[in-house]
């Protein structure tokens, strides 16, 4: 089973995600409120997979997700944030997210947001 | 840009945000909002309902962005979502974040440079938003369910 970690400032945001990707089968390993909680959770949980809010407090998500890729090369993160603009889901692609799905999301668009980013781990 | 200045939001910018409003509501509850006439709202006499979300907005606009919701409407929207936790902590946190929801949405037609802060959140009706007088505030009132709320963009 695959480990998720949830990055967001929300706790709805949190619970929502944790309650859809639950029953999607994976394993909800931890959750945080900003980057930093993010980093020091994802290097005691080392999970497979990680959903990203972008504008949070103390570290937002896009230093996050240059920080993780320090740490972890190969794990999967799924932007998952109000920022509609062009340039800021290039911008997040480009820093080593693989995915970005824009709020407001139903559980239909995260799963298949989350089905594309593991579906190349499915093929192996 | 000085807050002095003229510059102001144009009617297609404010239906930028109405339309925003009206996907919101439509595709998390599947319930549309019925959006209202938009007025130029008295800053000393703005909309404020049980729970507010603001944003504050920098780059290449200033200003802020409020979304103003009674605690009953955030209460069916969180239990329609599958939330079963309606305190008011949650309550607070789902005004904050429509209000996020909304002006990050808007970067859309904004651009990058139209910058968000994260959300604060004020509770109680009792409380008023101040807004520099020199700025003017649009209101965009909507009924959802049968309960009034409402969006205020103050924003040059």
């Amino acid at each position: 089973m695959k480990k998720l970690l949830i990055v967001d400032d929300s706790n709805i945001i949190r619970s929502k995600i944790a309650r859809c990707l639950g029953k999607y089968g994976l394993e909800i390993a931890g959750m945080a409120s900003n980057g930093q909680e993010a980093l020091t959770q994802f290097k005691a949980t080392r999970c497979d997979l990680v959903t990203m809010d972008l504008t949070m407090p103390h570290m937002d998500g896009i230093e996050c997700i240059r920080a993780l890729r320090e740490i972890d090369a190969h794990v999967r993160i799924l932007v998952v944030s109000a920022l509609a603009d062009k340039a800021t889901a290039i911008l997040a692609l480009k820093e080593g997210a693989q995915g970005f799905l824009c709020k407001p999301f139903t559980e239909s668009d995260l799963t298949e947001a989350i089905g594309e980013l593991t579906s190349d781990d499915d093929n192996d | 840009m000085s807050l002095h200045q003229t510059t102001t939001m144009t009617e297609a910018e404010l239906r930028i945000f109405i339309g925003i409003v009206q996907h919101y509501f439509e595709q998390q509850t599947g319930c549309p909002a019925e959006m209202g006439t938009p007025f130029l709202g008295d800053p000393n006499v703005l909309p404020v309902f049980d729970f507010t979300g603001v944003i504050g907005i920098s780059g290449n606009r200033r200003g802020c962005v409020y979304f103003t919701a009674p605690s009953e409407m955030l209460r069916q929207i969180l239990v329609h979502g599958g939330e079963s936790d309606v305190s008011r902590e949650n309550l607070a946190d789902l005004a904050g974040e429509i209000s996020n929801t909304i002006s990050g949405n808007a970067r859309r037609a904004f651009g990058h440079e139209f910058m968000i802060s994260v959300p604060i959140v004020v509770t109680g009706r009792e409380q008023s938003i101040s807004l520099p007088e020199s700025v003017k505030a649009y209101v965009m009132p909507f009924r959802w369910r049968e309960q009034d709320a409402a969006l205020v963009v103050s924003v040059v």
